[in-house]
């Protein structure tokens, strides 16, 4: 379906449109700055995610327990979005879990050296943030952070955060 | 026990897109006081989206170059089809044959989407816009592209008109002979 360059193409400019904001905020206050502000780019992928999952799971049974939820994450909702499921899914039970997924749908288009390591950050925040509010709405609160050794493969680290 | 778990792929991509910019819009309008700011800024996505689309688009459809403005009508009318799965009309062209509106009558992009009262004055689909100019630009055509009519400002249609302004010609980038 064509829909699917579309979503691509606005993620990009949702990051153009994000950074170039930041760039034009904190030019002057930190110049050396080494690590880009992507809050509010993951925070669009948050609020996008909340709204999302509502939409997606509105027919669907209560999941079970949290690994249950997960497990649809890395399969049902995976899929929809990113064109496969995930490839591998670790836990230690103790609410933090690994994603792996090893041709990230927004990593798959860059070259796969070293060179652009350091830009790739950039386009898994917003995905960071899909997964937190998506958990977030189904009542698992966590933090997401990304891990990206070698392109385009990624892993997403979430810390369940037990109250 | 059997959970049906296959989507409706083509709902939860247009879903999916829509939520987003719907989300972008709503971060834009927070960093941005002057909602004409905002909608200058949409314009300026959807021209950024355009100018790569176009690629896209004539890589799939083979399309060939277009005689005048009706064939080139005719081709985004297939491009909404193809891109946001509505067909609008082409109507309202002018005398001289150089202006023209689409009328669509859903906007896939707004359905989800309700403007509060301080926001009348959004251009919530000034995307489409930036992405028309943009990627008739690629094929040298340089356009106008704004809204007319908005179902989100409580009227009938959404309507978009395009107005010919020039072709343009192949230049060499300045400093190279």
């Amino acid at each position: 379906m064509a829909d699917d360059i579309l979503f691509d193409l606005l993620h990009s400019e949702i990051i153009n449109y994000t950074l170039r904001n930041v760039d034009d905020n904190e030019k002057d206050k930190n110049s050396d700055k080494k690590d880009e502000d992507l809050s509010n780019l993951e925070y669009i992928g948050f609020s996008t995610g909340y709204r999302i999952i509502e939409r997606l799971t509105r027919e669907m049974p209560r999941f079970k327990d949290e690994l249950d939820t997960l497990k649809f994450i890395c399969t049902d909702f995976w899929s929809a979005i990113y064109k496969k499921q995930i490839d591998n899914l670790r836990t230690n039970h103790q609410g933090v879990y690994v994603l792996q997924d090893n041709a990230f749908r927004f990593l798959n288009r860059l070259s796969n050296g070293k060179q652009y390591l350091e830009v790739a950050p950039r386009y898994v925040a917003f995905t960071c943030g899909i997964i937190r509010g998506s958990l977030a709405n189904l009542n698992v609160h966590c933090l997401v952070t990304a891990d990206i050794q070698s392109l385009p493969s990624c892993k997403f680290h979430i810390q369940v955060q037990r109250v | 026990m059997s959970r049906s778990t296959r989507f409706d792929t083509k709902k939860v991509n247009s879903e999916l897109v829509n939520l987003t910019y719907g989300t972008l819009v709503a971060q834009m309008v927070k960093d941005l006081d002057n909602p004409d700011d905002v909608s200058k800024q949409l314009d300026r996505i959807g021209y950024n989206i355009g100018i790569r689309l176009i690629e896209d688009f004539l890589s799939k459809t083979g399309t060939a170059r277009c005689l005048d403005l009706k064939d080139t009508a005719d081709k985004i009318q297939t491009a909404f089809r193809l891109y946001l799965g509505v067909q609008p009309n082409v109507v309202n062209w002018s005398p001289a044959g150089d202006e023209f509106s689409f009328i669509l009558d859903s906007n896939p992009l707004t359905e989800l989407v309700e403007l509060p009262e301080n926001l009348k004055q959004l251009k919530y689909s000034n995307v489409i816009c930036g992405a028309i100019r943009g990627a008739l630009e690629m094929v040298q055509l340089d356009v106008q592209s704004w809204i007319v009519q908005d179902q989100l400002k409580g009227d009938q249609n959404t309507e978009i008109r395009v107005k010919f302004i020039r072709r343009l010609e192949d230049a060499m980038p300045a400093g190279e002979d």
